[in-house]
């Protein structure tokens, strides 16, 4: 006979049932809108309000990302937010009481052509600039932070150099959205997973409600973390977002010794490289081409990224590929996040992180639960409006995040 | 990776296709009379359903002609594929506006 099981450890948060009503509900139980219950309850002191999560909490991208956190953007608005949610991330593991493995390891993205080392030496200006830790380092030193790169010139495209972000680096996933969790169900936060809205209440050209698969719930406030279904929630509710749904897939390999100190991407032959805590290769790459909800994508475009990383750390070549998967990103024109108020009263739509959503959780929340308080944009926010894509006051970060985020 | 049937040379492996986004938004007829919110439904707002899509392919690497296809954004399954003028044969949320297809 086996040993009786342990007891089932304490569970982090309770799974209540909807209440009738709430001063704030949040569409989506993602990082973000844990994040932004988070910080709605800590900083503007709103308790009664529920996160919405139609499948299991933190079950969406937040669990399919590859966990690189950096600030290394060009602009001066995405410098701010991303520098901003970097400063909570090094905050947060004693705010949150959870040690959720941040880890400071460094993110170096390679630079393979002359184009390429002169966006690369402009990003790090700009950065400097913006007060974010970036330098430019050489091939040599690229191989002294990490030894197992070929800076071979004889490979199709070699390493000409890199920018480097010392204070970037990874965390694990699930365990910081079960420390958000943990926080906002302290705070009264109702997290209600299962719970799928279906339609929007509206009285006039406000808000009032969601329907839902358990029922009607009124809202003072809704605010919408819906990821790749954000254009789905935004036709529910009656406007339009310029929202392209994309699947982007990941790979870890099976377990191995440390080898990879720090964080890799190459933009340029569509790869990024980090070793999780527990020994697997964690890689990314581009989106696939075409629209989809599917989570899943097609094995070229997984194998065209193994075949870069295999050309720069060909120890990889010995590597097996344990799993993959494909989460759905929701994608702009210009690379940059939507944080915004909508034409609809008391809406707001946080969406558009497109295959970066992860380093951004914190500062997302923080920004979009200051934007639901008070009904008007942040500092850090304001540039990220709907309204850019009429004004033309793009922010358009293609060259730092259109394949590597 | 999806087989894909080219109206023109018949299934072939998606490898061989570049993706073209929505299908049949028309160029402005009078460009000069937009304002900026319609500039930017035009540039920058494309559907995005879940579901069935009419969506445009070009066949890169086989005859290098462009076509529209009807496919489900969910299961990625082609319902149809037609030449640019052939009328669309399967009804989607982004169905061409009258008059409106190229």
């Amino acid at each position: 006979m086996a040993d009786i099981l342990p007891e089932h450890p304490d569970f982090l948060w309770r799974n209540p049932e909807p209440k009738s009503s709430y001063d704030a509900v949040i569409v989506g139980g993602g990082g973000h809108g844990l994040a932004t219950a988070y910080y709605l309850a800590k900083n503007h002191g709103m308790r009664n309000i529920a996160v919405l999560e139609r499948g299991w909490l933190a079950g969406g991208n937040m669990a399919r990302n590859t966990t690189i956190i950096r600030s290394n953007y060009l602009w001066d608005e995405s410098a701010g937010i991303y520098e901003h949610s970097l400063k909570l991330w090094e905050q947060l593991p004693e705010e949150l009481e959870y040690d959720f493995l941040f880890s400071q390891r460094g993110v170096m993205n390679l630079a393979h052509t002359l184009g390429d080392v002169r966006e690369s030496m402009r990003r790090v200006g700009a950065n400097q600039l913006n007060g974010v830790d970036a330098e430019w380092i050489t091939p040599e030193q690229v191989k002294e932070l990490c030894p197992i790169i070929n800076i071979g010139d004889d490979i199709r495209y070699p390493v000409m150099g890199a920018t480097y972000q010392p204070r970037a680096g990874i965390a694990k996933h699930d365990h910081v959205a079960w420390a958000f969790a943990r926080k906002c169900d302290e705070m009264g936060v109702d997290i209600i997973q299962n719970c799928e809205v279906t339609g929007f209440i509206k009285d006039g050209n406000r808000v009032v409600g969601v329907e839902t698969n358990r029922g009607r719930i009124n809202a003072g406030k809704v605010a919408l973390c819906g990821a790749g279904h954000s254009s789905v929630l935004a036709e529910q509710a009656g406007f339009d977002l310029p929202i392209q749904s994309h699947p982007l897939q990941a790979l870890v390999s099976e377990l191995h010794e440390p080898v990879h100190p720090t964080v890799v991407m190459s933009n340029h032959v569509h790869v990024y490289v980090s070793q999780a805590h527990k020994g697997e290769l964690v890689m990314g790459a581009g989106i696939d081409t075409y629209n989809g909800y599917g989570q899943r994508g097609a094995f070229h475009v997984i194998e065209e990224q193994m075949a870069a990383a295999v050309e720069l750390f060909p120890i990889f070549g010995r590597a097996h590929v344990l799993r993959t998967w494909g989460g759905i990103v929701d994608t702009t024109m210009d690379a940059s996040p939507i944080v915004s108020k909508t034409p609809i009263d008391q809406l707001y739509v946080n969406c558009g992180w497109g295959t970066g959503g992860f380093k951004g959780t914190p500062g997302a929340g923080y920004t979009f639960a200051h934007t639901i308080a008070n009904d008007e944009p942040h500092p850090l926010n304001a540039g990220f409006s709907i309204e850019r894509f009429e004004t033309g006051h793009l922010i358009d970060e293609h060259g730092a995040a259109a394949v590597a985020h | 990776m999806m087989l894909i049937e080219c109206p023109w040379c018949g299934p072939r492996n998606e490898t061989e296709y570049g993706y073209g986004g929505e299908a049949h938004v028309a160029y402005p007829a009078d460009p000069s009379a937009l304002n900026d919110n319609e500039w930017a439904k035009f540039l920058f707002y494309r559907k995005n359903p879940k579901g069935l899509f009419a969506e445009r392919w070009v066949h890169s690497a086989g005859c290098r002609r462009w076509f529209n296809a009807v496919r489900d954004t969910v299961t990625y399954e082609f319902k149809a594929v037609y030449k640019p003028g052939e009328p669309q044969p399967i009804k989607t949320t982004n169905a061409p506006a009258q008059g409106g297809t190229k």
